[in-house]
């Protein structure tokens, strides 16, 4: 088995583990290693050829495919290392990573800090009780986009969309442009999974009828997608009888949800944060294993790359910080609450002691609109912040100062509007 | 007196915009600010929009390269400018900012290549 030795290793080139590797080695560590099972860099922005990326760190529409370039053409400038066609197959709270390609074969590789950036993968059907056969044509939002734009096939020629989240909106505007017919987008929350943006620029382009509160029921055909019965949903998401409806298609497009994808996390005994689905985090985004780190779609689904750009360079500060000072005596923690309409934070948690400004990243459980943000430490307002309108596909993301002497209550009481 | 309804996608306040023509001046309602305002206008009288798709690629890894128009094309053209990109076929290696199809469907616009894709080994 290679053994190799490294400052630092991040675990994926997507967005995120380029912008931690970039950051990390301009911070002064030495030796910092990318370990990708791709081909190549990028991510799932080789597939998102769609602009709307990078408005906040670029000041421009850029397509994913632009923005993955950017930190692509950065990397090769310098030394890091890159391994492609590369598994990692289990990481100890040690900060020992197994990892193995055909090229290398098996690796150990022993790491002063580890970063990581392994992303999320879709909800598949198995995920979502469909009912009926399993025939060909059901496939995620996420695999469409692979097969037209990466691959270029068309996968059908009428489809029908469950779910409203960003992937699945962005897939009926270019589905439609290639000249696939969609039929409609079902989202069985009475509130869209997506942007509004998305909403306006690929639904009502192309006049197509978003349905809430409504869902898919059964799918129909044996070998091959034939077509699927959709249904409107009562308040506990049960179909309202008399409300079905046939509709002839041959792809059925999920855009059903992301899922951090924390299996080596898991592995090493990384203590998780059942609302984000991620690593418990702290505001240098390390996990509770020591020396370990996380940062974009794996540490919480992001929604815009430039948070995940930033949450890397996060964690890309804290690693370097660890790797030269480490951490003498145990941390001690305060917690960041959420109350009111808030529904989840990341960091989860503070160190304690010592004046920080902290970056908070926040979703609401409900839209609403004129409300006020609070952020509260041992009963005193640290800050407020006011929003015209709040939705839960719309992360929150802010800045604020915290002195970790208490738990951080991060507060959003019900809109002012009558 | 037609009126266009939208939702105005300047910011997530997502404002509901009418929009309308009379005497001659262009009338937005349902705006909270001006950028909205502008948003609305620019909406009914020439709509724009970014141009983002795929063309034909050999001798690289992936059978398709990611195009996008360098700048915004009017919203009537881009099934024409689509049309045009059918037929085109791009041999790597590219880089990005190549420019792939210059002046798109006479929009002003050039199609340019939106990464960089080596040649296969």
């Amino acid at each position: 088995m290679k053994k190799l030795d490294m400052d630092i290793a991040v675990i994926g080139a997507g967005p995120a583990g380029l912008a931690a590797a970039l950051k990390a080695r301009e911070l002064g560590a030495e030796k910092v290693l990318i370990l990708e099972r791709d081909t190549e860099a990028g991510g799932i922005l080789q597939q998102c050829i769609h602009d709307g990326f990078g408005l906040h760190r670029f000041g421009k529409r850029m397509a994913g495919t632009e923005y993955a370039q950017v930190f692509i053409d950065a990397l090769e400038k310098t030394d890091i290392t890159l391994l492609t066609d590369t598994m990692v197959l289990e990481i100890t709270a040690q900060r020992t990573i197994y990892a193995c390609s055909r090229q290398e074969g098996m690796m150990e590789i022993r790491c002063g800090a580890i970063i990581l950036a392994m992303g999320c993968r879709e909800r598949t059907a198995g995920q979502i009780q469909l009912m009926g056969y399993r025939p060909a044509g059901i496939l995620t939002a996420g695999s469409v986009q692979r097969y037209i734009n990466l691959e270029g096939y068309l996968p059908g020629s009428r489809a029908v969309i469950l779910g409203s989240g960003d992937i699945g909106l962005i897939m009926a505007r270019r589905m439609s442009l290639e000249g696939i017919k969609v039929e409609g987008v079902y989202e069985v929350m009475p509130h869209p999974g997506g942007l509004t943006r998305n909403i306006v620029q690929c639904l009502h382009d192309f006049d197509i009828l978003l349905h809430l509160s409504s869902g898919v029921v059964k799918v129909h055909g044996k070998k091959r997608l034939e077509g699927v019965t959709v249904a409107r949903l009562d308040e506990n998401r049960t179909p309202i009888p008399g409300t079905e409806e046939y509709i002839e298609c041959d792809l059925l497009v999920l855009a059903v949800g992301l899922i951090p994808e924390n299996e080596l996390s898991i592995g090493c005994g990384i203590e998780m944060d059942p609302k984000t689905k991620g690593p418990l985090l702290d505001e240098e985004f390390m996990t509770s294993v020591p020396g370990i780190f996380a940062c974009g779609n794996v540490a919480v689904v992001f929604d815009l790359v430039d948070y995940v750009s930033d949450s890397a360079e996060t964690a890309a500060r804290g690693a370097v910080r660890f790797l030269w000072e480490g951490i003498l005596e145990p941390l001690q923690y305060v917690k960041t609450v959420p109350s009111g309409n808030i529904n989840l934070i990341v960091p989860q948690r503070i160190r304690r002691g010592g004046e920080k400004t902290v970056s908070f990243y926040l979703r609401v459980k409900k839209p609403d609109k004129k409300v006020v943000l609070e952020v509260q430490e041992k009963d005193r307002v640290r800050e407020s912040r006011r929003f015209a309108f709040v939705a839960p596909p719309e992360m929150i993301a802010f800045k604020a100062a915290a002195s970790g002497s208490g738990d951080v209550i991060l507060d959003m009481k019900e809109g002012s509007h009558a | 007196m037609l009126k266009k309804e939208m939702i105005c996608i300047v910011c997530p306040n997502s404002c509901r915009l009418s929009v309308w023509e009379e005497e001659g001046r262009i009338r937005v309602e349902g705006a909270s600010c001006a950028r909205g305002m502008a948003h609305g206008r620019n909406e009914f009288t020439h709509p724009v929009r970014m141009l983002t798709s795929t063309v034909r690629l050999e001798g690289a890894r992936h059978r398709r390269l990611a195009v996008i128009s360098s700048q915004e094309i009017p919203k009537e053209k881009i099934r024409e400018a689509l049309a045009a990109l059918e037929g085109v076929t791009v041999s790597a290696p590219v880089r990005k900012g190549d420019i792939i199809v210059r002046n798109i469907s006479g929009s002003g616009a050039d199609i340019v290549a939106s990464r960089t894709i080596p040649a296969a080994e």
